[in-house]
């Protein structure tokens, strides 16, 4: 396993789920409790230090017990390094622990995967849709069960009827 | 007829608890909500910014986007991998180009594809071109946004040449889709290197007329330095990234940090500011423009004379289009490849690329099969604009125009 891996498995024991390694992208993988202090640690740690948020995402596996997974792509200027956290979140409790704090530039990405995905984040400052209408009514876009067509916001506009004018 | 009641006691009244204002007005004072956008001239696109002002000090900011939002992840899960090529022109339309190369670079990634050495010193130059065009739009616009009109004129004019070169070279001048995964789509022919020599020597001299349109202004001065400053550690913490970090800085840039193309081969320096001001970040962008002549300039002579321009993987690269037209197979081949797609291994990877806003990146997750499972992009514009709460605080509304262009901020990569 990846040196950094194994610091993050030995100090969370408890929250480390799975670490891999694939076309040289390092992914770790915890539990959804440990998420704010695992990330803490590796903003703060001065061996890691992870201070560039670089994206965070969502991946939707409807036939999976946890459904949700959330992404953080975070970079260390200093030692020049990327590492990829993630986590699974369940469709019943559908929320996560917001790292605005941690990262301030994680409030908009947050904001853009719960109008996308419909994931909450605990402790988010303005937890709002960003890219669809605040008043959208038919639900997150980016989940699979969305069709890709024939449900959009366009569909509910009544037609006007020219000919009687 | 009534004499008209003298009203001047109630509005000229001295203050108790200030009594050194003597008999001026004592004005009413309260917060004022000012809606800017959705459709304003500075904003780049459909942005609405709705503000707080307390007089003309902006105290609060909130951003409302998704104007622009097409639901372009949606789509990419939708379509062969191919097929989503034309879709990242639409991102940034202003630089097509590098949109193409980001995305392309991540399906090679993940399809673990090496793109011959011809094809790596085309794509750095075609890169580094559509910087120098984003560059100079951003420029022009910027100016304009200032209240600087000159200066957008002499930039698009020199913008257009380059747009020219770019028709010529893919048949487009915005839309272009040049880039494939594995290599170009076609070679550079002697008219376009031509044309580009020239313009290589006619551009740096250009450069410095811009500067001394704008350095010598005293208005544009005073609208950018010391305007919207950033601490190092801020733009960090925001995630910001391309100019607009450097110009706070820090020397992030993904072509020295985790070089690819052709930049190892190139030598060029990283212009790196130090205020984190406006004028740092448009300087950052100046000086861009000189570094990027010189690595075109270092593609042109450096450059393999001959050899493939796309990568041979039949399962993933296209064939050549004069064999598509041509040979039965290589005809399958394609088709297979549009309709169908390749067979992409299950796994997930995110490849950033510095495109001159910043960093691009896609990350792509893929469960096999022809059809990306989830596609994010990764947009600086996006990011960015998490960061003007933060940072037009405490400016003018005049100065939030500013901000959005300093960003170089296009909507339609920040609502994808």
């Amino acid at each position: 396993m990846h040196p950094l891996a194994d610091t993050i498995r030995a100090r969370f024991t408890e929250g480390f789920v799975d670490a891999c390694e694939w076309r040289g992208d390092l992914v770790v993988t915890v539990k959804r409790d440990a998420l704010r202090a695992v990330c803490r640690f590796l903003k703060d740690d001065p061996a890691m230090a992870f201070d560039y948020i670089v994206h965070v995402s969502s991946v939707d596996w409807p036939d999976d017990e946890e459904r949700f997974e959330v992404v953080y792509e975070v970079y260390s200027i200093r030692h020049r390094r990327r590492l990829r956290v993630k986590t699974r979140v369940p469709e019943h409790d559908c929320a996560v622990d917001s790292l605005t704090e941690i990262w301030r530039g994680a409030e908009f990405m947050e904001r853009e995967v719960f109008d996308m995905m419909g994931i909450r984040f605990n402790d988010h400052p303005d937890l709002r849709r960003i890219l669809m209408p605040d008043d959208f009514p038919e639900g997150w876009p980016l989940r699979k069960d969305f069709p890709l067509q024939g449900k959009g916001w366009r569909d509910t506009f009544e037609f006007l009827n020219e000919g009687a004018a | 007829m009534a004499p008209m009641e003298d009203q001047r006691d109630t509005v000229y009244k001295v203050d108790p608890a200030h009594p050194e204002t003597g008999d001026l007005p004592t004005l009413r004072t309260e917060e004022l909500l000012l809606n800017m956008g959705p459709q304003h001239p500075a904003t780049h696109g459909v942005l609405k910014v709705i503000l707080d002002l307390e007089g003309e000090r902006i105290t609060k900011s909130t951003v409302v986007m998704g104007f622009l939002h097409r639901g372009v992840e949606k789509l990419a899960e939708a379509g062969t991998y191919h097929q989503f090529i034309p879709h990242t022109d639409r991102l940034d339309y202003v630089c097509a180009m590098y949109n193409n190369f980001a995305y392309c670079r991540a399906v090679e990634k993940l399809m673990n594809v090496t793109v011959p050495e011809r094809a790596e010193y085309l794509r750095t130059l075609v890169a580094e071109v559509q910087r120098i065009i984003g560059h100079l739009f951003w420029l022009g616009t910027q100016a304009l946004d200032i209240g600087a009109m000159t200066v957008f004129f002499y930039t698009f004019r020199d913008r257009e040449i380059l747009l020219d070169w770019f028709d010529e070279l893919c048949g487009a001048r915005l839309t272009t889709s040049w880039y494939r995964i594995g290599g170009v789509e076609r070679e550079l022919t002697a008219s376009l290197e031509k044309k580009l020599r020239d313009f290589l020597d006619y551009f740096p001299p250009k450069i410095d007329e811009y500067v001394v349109f704008l350095e010598k202004n005293r208005i544009w001065l005073a609208r950018t330095v010391g305007v919207a400053v950033v601490s190092a550690e801020d733009a960090l913490s925001f995630g910001l990234s391309g100019p607009t970090l450097r110009g706070s800085g820090v020397d992030y840039d993904l072509r020295k940090y985790e070089s690819y193309g052709a930049y190892p081969q190139c030598e060029f320096s990283v212009p790196v500011g130090k205020n984190g001001d406006t004028y740092d970040r448009y300087w950052v962008r100046i000086e861009e423009m000189r570094e990027s002549v010189k690595i075109v300039r270092q593609c042109m002579e450096r450059m393999p004379k001959d050899g493939p321009v796309m990568a041979d993987v039949p399962s993933v690269t296209l064939p050549p289009k004069d064999r598509v037209f041509t040979n039965l197979e290589s005809m399958i081949q394609q088709f297979k490849l549009f309709s169908q797609g390749f067979d992409a291994p299950p796994g997930e990877v995110y490849c950033g690329t510095e495109a001159h806003k910043g960093e691009l990146g896609f990350y792509i997750v893929s469960t096999g099969g022809g059809k990306p499972y989830r596609l994010k992009i990764r947009a600086p514009s996006f990011i960015h604009m998490g960061a003007f709460d933060h940072m037009a605080k405490g400016y003018m509304i005049a100065d939030a125009v500013t901000i959005f262009g300093s960003y170089d901020i296009v909507m339609g990569e920040c609502d994808r």
